[in-house]
């Protein structure tokens, strides 16, 4: 019986007379890929936020790995958020001055202590060791994003979050980043992307759909999984 | 004993981490940064000058003041006259390092054209260092051709001298009194008759004339080792005027010791110099003091300036370490390491800096150089640190306003 990793249970979010999440009720197990897709304004993004730690519910309450998180103040949030999430941004968000390596060992700095080695075996993991001394601005789109995976994952986290990881990538790079989920997810890694894109939406192997701060569809793709990852990632890494 | 070990390596790699986000942020952002390095570099630069200028304003201007002429008079006490081995002391007790010009004089008079005058036996380079106010027409005289003498203009415009004629002095000798010629021997015999009771005459040519305005004009200047064997005396001065660096609180304790460690003289500061100097040297470092404040200010605004706008710049790398789980403190020391080390580059570049400008002004303005005040490294670079820091606190403290959610996603 595979473990609860987080429950959402009747999750709210309201800004004023915006109800962005309206009595969310989800429940992922380790190891799940899932992927969450919906129009612009269905709340998508207030959805990753709260799960990333980044937000609270305005009700409901936040399981993740067994602790309640909704009423946790900022401080705890960012040491849960610190030693238990990997975050992936749509924009990349490498820190500018900083080498490919330098970049994996902020987010080791922040969290323990930062081994370049490490670091370095985790660029090698998305195929960028020979570009580890590169600064953000030396690096292709998908080869930033890439370094992005490395620092989400250089702590070992119990969920990867991606927000939008493959907007700003070309299909290649696309393809590039979606093999490397499947690896991780091979792993053991429980993935969770929020995307646009129905073919990474398709990928996952369960995927939701918001609208309205509503989840209206929770699709099981087990059946289709397989298939979809070699059409789309072609084992490129 | 392991554990021990094991958290001084994670302490020490977490070091090295921070040191290496600091100097990465300062040397690949070095062109973003050169504005603020330049605000302190500027502000250091201008503090640490005047600084050196404010401890040397009381040497340059002490020596400035040294062109109006001796601050201190040394008579002897009592009836005696100074001797060259108490001169010798005096100099020794003042020391080399404090003396701008030591002129002892002794005054004799003569006559010329059977008219009394007086001669001033001094040492003429001494008495120019003391006296650069004088107005010589000609040129100083000096030990090396003791028969080219200084008549004061007064002087000269009796006896219708100028520069170049010759005139003769006549006197008696130290220890005899003067008899006046008769009526009834020629003036070949009256001569004669001085020579036997040890009378002297000498001529002189006019090197230079003197105008002061003042008593001066009423002597002539001669070089005292010359009029001591003229007269057949040793070495006696009547006074010492002397040229010292020093304010009114150093010449007044500089008088003590003289009267205490030799009782034979009787040391008196020219009030009406050193209190000039003192008033002006007041409002001087007053107003150093008073630009420095102000510059001081400016360079904190302009700080404070910089780092808003830098944090402002640098809100998503913020939100991302903050997303990434950094806690406030942890940015905020990062940030403030940064501004620690462009406190030490803009306060390392202005101690230099700053010593070249003081060079500058001094030799513009004093027309001397300037000593170099090596505290004034430590001094600068810490001073400019804890400006930099004090005015990076409230920009820095935003870093805890910074949401990563929002700024992240770029609403």
């Amino acid at each position: 019986m595979p473990k609860t990793i987080l429950q959402l249970q009747n999750v709210s979010k309201i800004y004023g007379n915006l109800k962005a999440l309206a009595d969310i009720n989800l429940s992922v197990n380790a190891g799940d890929w899932l992927s969450i897709m919906g129009p612009s304004g269905s709340g998508k993004t207030t959805m990753i936020n709260i799960i990333g730690c980044m937000d609270t519910p305005s009700t409901g309450s936040v399981i993740l790995d067994g602790t309640d998180i909704s009423k946790e103040n900022a401080a705890n949030l960012t040491r849960i958020r610190r030693d238990k999430i990997g975050l992936i941004f749509q924009q990349f968000h490498l820190i500018s001055y900083l080498t490919a390596v330098e970049n994996v060992m902020v987010a080791q700095y922040y969290h323990s202590m930062p081994d370049e080695e490490e670091a370095l075996e985790a660029l090698a993991k998305v195929g960028l060791a020979d570009r580890a001394n590169h600064l953000p601005a030396q690096l292709s789109g998908g080869e930033q994003q890439r370094v992005c995976i490395a620092r989400a994952l250089i702590n070992s986290p119990q969920i990867l979050l991606g927000d939008e990881p493959t907007g700003n990538l070309d299909e290649e790079n696309e393809g590039i980043v979606v093999d490397i989920f499947r690896r991780l997810h091979e792993e053991g890694v429980t993935i969770i992307v929020v995307t646009h894109d129905p073919e990474v939406g398709d990928v996952a192997q369960r995927k939701i759909i918001l609208e309205h701060g509503r989840i209206v569809d929770d699709i099981d793709q087990s059946a289709t999984f397989g298939e979809a990852l070699r059409l789309k990632g072609k084992g490129r890494v | 004993m392991a554990n021990n070990t094991e958290k001084r390596n994670r302490h020490g790699s977490r070091r090295k981490m921070y040191i290496r986000m600091v100097a990465g942020s300062l040397i690949r952002r070095a062109s973003r940064l050169i504005i603020a390095v330049l605000a302190i570099a500027i502000g250091a630069t201008i503090l640490s000058g005047l600084v050196t200028i404010y401890y040397d304003i009381p040497e340059q201007l002490g020596r400035e003041f040294r062109s109006y002429g001796a601050n201190l008079i040394v008579l002897p006490r009592g009836e005696s006259k100074i001797t060259r081995e108490t001169l010798q002391k005096l100099r020794g007790l003042i020391g080399d390092e404090k003396i701008v010009g030591m002129a002892p004089y002794r005054y004799q008079t003569v006559k010329i054209n059977e008219q009394p005058y007086i001669i001033a036996g001094t040492d003429l380079t001494e008495a120019e260092k003391n006296s650069p106010f004088w107005y010589v027409e000609g040129s100083w005289g000096n030990s090396a051709d003791v028969s080219q003498v200084m008549t004061g203009h007064e002087i000269a415009q009796t006896l219708g001298l100028k520069l170049g004629d010759t005139f003769m002095v006549q006197g008696v000798k130290y220890g005899h009194h003067a008899e006046a010629s008769r009526q009834d021997l020629s003036a070949e015999e009256n001569q004669k008759r001085d020579s036997a009771r040890q009378n002297f005459h000498r001529n002189f040519t006019v090197k230079g004339i003197v105008s002061t305005g003042g008593a001066e004009e009423g002597f002539i200047f001669a070089d005292i080792d010359m009029l001591d064997e003229l007269i057949g005396d040793t070495f006696r001065a009547d006074v010492i005027e002397c040229s010292i660096v020093a304010d009114a609180e150093e010449l007044s304790a500089l008088s003590e010791r003289i009267e205490n460690e030799i009782p034979e003289l009787m040391p008196r500061a020219v009030r009406r110099l050193t209190q000039s100097q003192d008033i002006v040297l007041g409002k001087l470092q007053a107003l150093v003091l008073l630009v420095t404040v102000v510059v001081l200010i400016i360079t904190m605004i302009s700080v404070y300036t910089t780092m808003t706008a830098m944090i402002a710049e640098r809100r998503r790398e913020i939100a991302l370490k903050k997303a990434l789980g950094a806690e406030n403190r942890l940015v905020m020391g990062e940030l403030l390491g940064e501004g620690v080390m462009l406190g030490f580059i803009g306060g390392a570049l202005g101690v230099f800096l700053g010593f070249e400008f003081a060079l500058r002004v001094s030799l513009n303005v004093f027309g001397r150089g300037i000593n170099f005040q090596p505290v004034l490294i430590p001094a600068t670079i810490a001073i400019f640190i804890i400006i930099t820091v004090t005015a990076s606190i409230i920009p820095v403290r935003r870093v805890m306003d910074i949401h990563p959610a929002i700024v992240l996603k770029g609403e």
